[in-house]
């Protein structure tokens, strides 16, 4: 079995003002992993990688990354992780092509092997007409770019996306993520946060939910979604429906005039649903599952860790 | 990293402060100039002709020295603390803490920058110096020691201040009411000699006075101070905040939480 690319023991975090930010944290990422780390704002998530990146340090605990402990071997173990942090944190009076080669050069990458790479990202980002211009005049969306390519200059092993696209449009975003899964396909491993949870169910294969500075679900995506026992569809009428009528023996929810939204238990044969919405004069001109499957459980789980304290706080 | 890597991050950051002294050239390079003239004008030329020698040389000869240090004082302090707090407040001093540059690669990159930069400024001091008079040297290999002992502990000292400064003001706070004061209280303008006892005992605590005093004799040749205790203290003080800041990096103060 090959080593972990992130292996976290019993991480805790006590902030001087006495906050409890991390309540024992223990995970494990596999290398080549796309991991969700999803929680609710203040739940822990950017204290977790602040400490993986060393920008926090750790009341008590361990983190291996690739085998190499942070507290030990902390050089190698940084030489393979790369962040992509919430906040911006480059010079913004700088350009984009410098602040990618000067990245490399805190890893020790030398300045001729730099440019060539530097250029390489900025390409794969879309950034290259906008190599030489300074970084304060940027987009939003160039901006968080620009931090994946300078995050990915030394070629780590470990790619740390902490809301990589939190305010960038629709189309940018696929983009981000179009890179960010080939770079996974070549082998690179990936840890993100987001709040977009369908992003988080369509790219990672593990999961884990964080709460309270605690872990309150770790599991694969999918055996995540098969804990769901109820599913939800939406319909889309061919002709406008002002009230639903009793006779349905399902759980309709009328969105707009054209539009309805229906709960079944997983697993129901769909012939039944229809046939009663044909004998109620309903017609249904096409039918889509709804994508929020993930938002579902998180909100779930959630809910259940925080009615919970006590059990919470005796994990 | 390997030796061959820490090189190329040293290279790296020295470089990134080179080519800011450089890109706001008006704001690092000019002033000192301009100052520099005024005072030269003013004190050396207007106001020194009519107070005659000082240990023995003309007012404008023995100012000569003085200016150049506070010069430099005052631009390596400045540049370090404002470059590396500037970095702490954009938070782009997170590109390096998250890499493998160790602790020390930081610090030497940065104060490599600020002694630069005093440097320059000083040559700068003393070209509009020798506008002014013939400058001499009379022991150029103490000249250059003290030159660059100043430099390297005043970088060590704003990177302190920038270490545990929160906001820009604390950043002002030591040059104006510490900085400023003991500069000009140090003997740039005055041979300490000609104060009162008292006040000449209370100045051999100002360890501005050694610095002046030495690049004075490295210039002219006289100090108010032995030279052997001039060199011997800011080797110490170099010493002892470079340990500081090493101590500061390793703790994270006012970087990591």
């Amino acid at each position: 079995m090959s080593t972990a690319a992130l292996a976290i023991t019993d991480l805790r975090k006590t902030y001087s003002n006495g906050v409890e930010a991390l309540k024992g944290i223990s995970l494990i990422v596999e290398q080549g992993d796309f991991f969700a780390l999803l929680g609710p704002n203040g739940a822990g998530k950017s204290t977790l990688i602040g400490s993986i990146c060393t920008l926090v340090t750790p009341s008590s605990g361990s983190i291996r990354v690739f085998g190499h402990d942070l507290a030990t071997e902390r050089e190698t173990a940084l030489g393979c992780i790369g962040v992509v942090p919430q906040e911006l944190n480059f010079n913004q009076f700088e350009k984009p092509f410098d602040i990618v080669v000067n990245q490399a050069g805190f890893y020790g990458i030398a300045r001729n092997e730099a440019k060539v790479r530097a250029e390489k990202y900025l390409r794969q980002l879309s950034l290259w007409d906008k190599a030489h211009t300074i970084s304060r005049t940027l987009s939003g969306g160039m901006k968080r770019r620009l931090m994946i390519a300078r995050a990915m200059v030394h070629e780590p092993r470990l790619l740390i996306l902490d809301e990589p696209t939190a305010g960038v449009d629709i189309e940018i975003r696929r983009s981000m993520w179009q890179f960010v899964s080939e770079i996974n396909r070549a082998g690179t491993t990936v840890v993100l946060t987001t709040h977009y949870l369908e992003e988080a169910e369509q790219l990672c294969r593990n999961i884990a939910i964080v709460d309270r500075g605690r872990i309150v679900e770790n599991t694969s995506m999918r055996n995540l979604l098969s804990q769901l026992d109820r599913e939800t569809f939406v319909l889309d009428l061919v002709a406008p429906c002002n009230s639903i009528p009793d006779s349905v023996g399902v759980h309709l929810r009328r969105i707009d005039e054209t539009t309805l939204e229906v709960d079944v238990p997983k697993g129901t044969e769909l012939n039944r649903l229809f046939a009663d919405l044909t004998s109620a004069g309903i017609h249904v001109r096409s039918l889509r599952n709804k994508s929020n499957r993930l938002e579902e459980l998180f909100l779930g789980l959630v809910e259940r860790n925080q009615t919970a304290p006590a059990k919470g706080a005796a994990a | 990293m390997n030796a061959a890597g820490n090189w190329v991050a040293l290279k790296t950051i020295a470089g990134r402060e080179v080519h800011r002294i450089l890109r706001i050239w008006g704001q690092t390079l000019v002033p000192p100039a301009i100052t520099m003239t005024l005072y030269f004008v003013i004190f050396g030329k207007m106001i020194g002709g009519r107070i005659g020698a000082m240990d023995g040389f003309p007012y404008i000869d023995f100012i000569v020295p003085g200016l150049i240090m506070m010069s430099v004082i005052q631009n390596s302090y400045g540049n370090i603390v404002s470059s590396f707090f500037g970095s702490k407040f954009q938070r782009y001093v997170e590109e390096m803490l998250v890499a493998p540059t160790p602790n020390w690669v930081i610090l030497t990159g940065y104060v490599a920058g600020a002694v630069l930069r005093g440097l320059m400024v000083g040559a700068i001091v003393l070209a509009v110096a020798m506008c002014f008079t013939s400058v001499r040297l009379h022991h150029p290999l103490i000249t250059l020691a003290t030159l660059l002992l100043t430099a390297v502990v005043f970088a060590f000292a704003g990177f302190i201040n920038a270490m545990y400064a929160r906001k820009f003001d604390d950043i002002a706070i030591v040059p104006t009411f510490v900085l400023t004061p003991l500069t000009y209280l140090g003997g740039v303008f005055y041979s300490v000699g000609l104060l009162p006892p008292f006040w000449e005992y209370v100045s051999h605590f100002n360890p501005i006075l050694y610095m002046v005093s030495a690049f004075r004799y490295g210039l002219l040749g006289v100090s108010d101070v032995a030279i052997g205790t001039a060199m011997s203290l800011m080797l110490v003080f170099a010493i002892l905040l470079g340990a500081f800041c090493m101590h500061l990096l390793r703790r994270g103060t006012g970087l990591r939480s």
